[in-house]
């Protein structure tokens, strides 16, 4: 059925919430990628089997919808319309679920999710302490939609700012609202959108361009995919906003090939929204035209800068190109091109439905809105965070994350991917938006939060950005590709134990000249994680060049395992798992390390039961203890 | 792989610009790598140069150039995984099946690739095989995993 006005969607839209009865029970359970990696699948058939047994298809509702962000705990499972969550749900929980909740209203407790703080139950989602601190604006439909039917986006107001826009908007109008929202870039440096959109905008060349960029190619970081999976329609809504408001009736989705399952969700939007009229020509009857089609990246991470993304769209290998002619007025095919983030567009049918003065009240002075980060590492509680703006590093990490597994102890937090820094205990409490992580040397990026514990080595995590980007240089120009090189040659040795006197001197003068003279962004900020770490952890480099030692005890070459006699009580256990046969002992015999066999796999490690296996840095390994000193009262073998 | 089957392909992208991407993605995705012969048709019938196919399918690192194994074990080595103990499990990885990063095994059964992000990052270190991710992985339960795929006959070696 195709809409051909305005009211036509709201008849539509009315129809669809008419049909809802909000009493009837219902299952919505995630099925993007993290909770289909739990097994989300096999949950979900168990459901439809337990219906089919018992006789309830038809009586209650099942939903499959996107990503709900917390992927730790998943598969997640929330029953309506109690909105009870329960977490970890595995194919054998669900007839206990159906026969008890959905039949009877009962709690089956085990599946509740449980503060490993204070050993409380929290009984719906926004009990749960990951939930209650966050400010969901982007994230909260994507638990309420299944991605895959339009008519549940439309009964969340959905294409409504569009409608809106066509018909009581002028292109004007539009622009004045994005500059009141003051809303910046979600994608990495933060450039306010209606910059960006003004200058393409003014420029007369035609055709002009909108591209979503998709690429999400900063390790750590996934709420693209996640609001691609989960919520396309938003994405889309915002995108042909934004084409009306610039002037552009052709766009391009970049998505990149690891996220195959967001390409088929954006796809299938794609369809159905061109189905109703809302995409394609003449949409709802305006008299605007608009069509879109979606680019599937190759794996490239340079792919993710504004102009070699446009290269790649154009089919060749994806450099970037300097910036003394702004791709907003020379771009894609060298026309005028707009190129923004996924969550940039998701905000716009936001901001057009509530006004920019609504969204200029969320967030800190420069940074209005929320902001979607990817909170990963040794953190307890790992997943999406959607937080207003302005939120401290220590109530993410401490509120929101549940603070560090297994008690360690907080060593820093990596913002902003390998074009960000590390962050130190002592700026913890700043508040989070653009321009303080700046100040701090690191950048906002696309919001990735990796957290370091006392395990994690800083001079090992500098090299592993440098040589992430060194891998990933596109070889365009000399001091990316060549400075990096040498870069990671320098941090290498120093891992290894190789680092000499002057290393560091070197590395800041390679950081300066890339810095410097770089051609694109990705090359200019390729040195901010050394230079983070140099600032903020000069003593672990100087552990590492003077004593060849490891602080973290983390760096293969500079560690070695050895058993405490002491401690051992000969069970076999890691004799038995270590996979080269480097330990020597037997049930009552104190085992010993052969240093020379050893490859440091740590599994040893891992697998004693009585914290016998140690890790030495720095000094040399103790002798073995004497033949006739091995033997011990037996102690019954570990199974 | 014959002829007929690149054709096949090569009929959805005539007449459109700026292809050759989504067409080597195509052709990666139903062959497993890309054949000389297939460069050299998409060259006589879109007239793209030779070098130019050439330097896109070497460059981006979805794309290769050698046949792969039935199974491709691709080891996230995202930051995330990393943190988590990622270099870990590609040690096991490769030591269990005796290839680095890059190499397919003598029996053609398994490819090994590393990747630089699977954004699933909360379940690190992760391991995707043949589409399937794999979570909240440790060195120890990799033979367990590898070996489920060396027994399935599913998904043919091209």
């Amino acid at each position: 059925m195709r809409l051909n006005s305005p009211a036509d969607l709201e008849e539509l839209r009315k129809k669809i919430i008419a049909k809802v009865d909000p009493q009837k029970p219902a299952v919505t359970l995630c099925i993007s990628t993290g909770c289909e990696a739990l097994g989300a699948k096999d949950v979900l058939k168990a459901f439809k089997e337990e219906f089919k047994k018992q006789g309830l298809e038809g009586k209650i509702d099942i939903k499959e919808t996107g990503c709900l962000g917390f992927c730790e705990r998943g598969p997640r499972v929330v029953v309506y319309p109690e909105d009870i969550a329960y977490f970890k749900v595995q194919a054998s929980d669900v007839p206990e679920i159906v026969s008890k909740t959905l039949l009877n209203k009962e709690i089956v407790e085990r599946l509740l999710y449980v503060d490993p703080n204070t050993g409380e139950k929290a009984k719906r989602l926004i009990d749960v302490p990951f939930y209650k601190y966050q400010y969901r604006l982007l994230m909260d439909n994507n638990a309420k939609i299944d991605p895959k039917k339009i008519e549940d986006y439309i009964a969340l107001d959905g294409y409504k700012a569009l409608s809106k826009t066509l018909f009581q908007l002028t292109p004007d109008q539009v622009m004045e609202e994005v500059k009141k929202s003051q809303l910046r870039g979600r994608g990495g440096g933060g450039f306010p959108t209606f910059q960006k959109w003004d200058s393409t905008r003014k420029t007369d060349e035609t055709p002009k361009y909108v591209i979503v960029n998709c690429d999400e190619g900063d390790p750590g970081a996934f709420m693209n995919r996640a609001l691609m999976e989960g919520n396309p329609h938003s994405i889309l809504e915002g995108l042909i906003i934004a084409a009306y408001a610039i002037g552009s009736h052709e766009g391009f989705i970049y998505v990149r090939q690891e996220y195959p399952l967001a390409v088929e969700n954006m796809q299938m939007a794609i369809d159905q929204a061109t189905a109703y009229g809302l995409l394609g020509n003449n949409i709802l009857g305006s008299g605007f035209d608009f069509k879109v089609k979606i680019h599937k990246g190759a794996g490239a991470f340079v792919s993710g800068e504004s102009s070699a993304l446009m290269t790649a769209i154009e089919g060749r290998v994806g450099e970037p190109r300097p910036k003394y002619v702004h791709t907003s007025e020379k771009g894609l095919w060298d026309k005028p091109t707009v190129l923004n983030n996924v969550e940039t567009y998701a905000n716009i049918p936001l901001i057009i439905n509530k006004g920019a003065e609504w969204f200029t009240k969320i967030g800190t002075a420069g940074s209005k809105g929320t902001k979607i980060f990817a909170l990963a590492g040794k953190v307890n509680n790992t997943g999406l965070v959607e937080i207003a703006m302005g939120m401290t590093l220590r109530d993410m990490i401490f509120k929101i994350g549940g603070g560090i597994r297994n008690g360690k102890k907080f060593k820093a937090v990596q913002a902003g991917g390998p074009s960000g820094g590390m962050i130190p205990e002592q700026y913890l409490d700043t508040p989070v938006d653009f321009d303080e992580l700046k100040k701090l040397g690191a950048i906002m990026g696309s919001g990735g939060l990796i957290v370091m514990d006392e395990d994690t080595c800083m001079v090992d995590m500098a090299r592993y950005f440098v040589n992430f980007l060194c891998d990933e240089s596109c070889g365009k120009c000399v001091p990316c590709r060549e400075g990096l090189k040498q870069a990671r040659k320098i941090l290498t040795d120093i891992v290894s134990g190789k680092g000499k006197e002057g290393d560091i001197e070197k590395l800041r003068q390679i950081a300066e000249t890339s810095n410097a003279s770089a051609l694109c962004a990705l090359g200019q900020t390729a040195a901010n994680p050394m230079l983070t770490t140099l600032r903020y952890f000069p003593d672990e480099y100087e552990a590492h060049i003077k004593e060849k030692r490891c602080p973290a005890l983390s760096c293969k070459p500079l560690i070695n395992f050895y058993i405490d006699p002491a401690k051992c009580n000969a069970c076999t256990l890691c004799a038995r798992n270590c996979p080269v046969q480097a330990i020597d002992g037997a049930v009552g015999k104190i085992h010993i390390i052969d240093q020379s066999k050893c490859t440091k796999c740590g599994t040893c490690f891992d697998t004693c039961r009585f914290k016998a296996v140690t890790k030495i840095s720095g000094e040399p390994v103790p002798p073995p203890i004497p033949e006739e000193q091995r033997l011990k009262k037996p102690v019954k073998k570990a199974t | 792989m014959s002829i007929e089957q690149i054709d096949k392909i090569i009929d959805k992208y005539v007449n459109e610009k700026g292809v050759l991407i989504q067409l080597l993605l195509d052709i990666q995705g139903q062959l497993n790598w890309i054949p000389k012969e297939a460069i050299m048709r998409i060259h006589e019938r879109l007239k793209i140069p030779v070098s130019e196919i050439y330097r896109v399918a070497s460059f981006y690192t979805a794309l290769s150039l050698k046949p792969r194994g039935r199974h491709l074990v691709r080891v996230c080595a995202g930051t995330a995984c990393y943190v988590r103990g990622g270099p870990r499990v590609l040690d096991s990885v490769e030591r269990t099946l005796m290839i680095k990063p890059g190499e397919t095994t003598n029996d053609k059964i398994f490819s090994l690739a590393t990747v630089n992000c699977l954004g699933c990052c909360a379940l690190g270190p992760v391991v995707e095989i043949d589409g399937q991710y794999h979570g909240k992985l440790s060195p120890s339960n990799i033979g367990q995993l590898l070996s489920k795929y060396a027994q399935s006959e599913t998904k043919e070696c091209v």
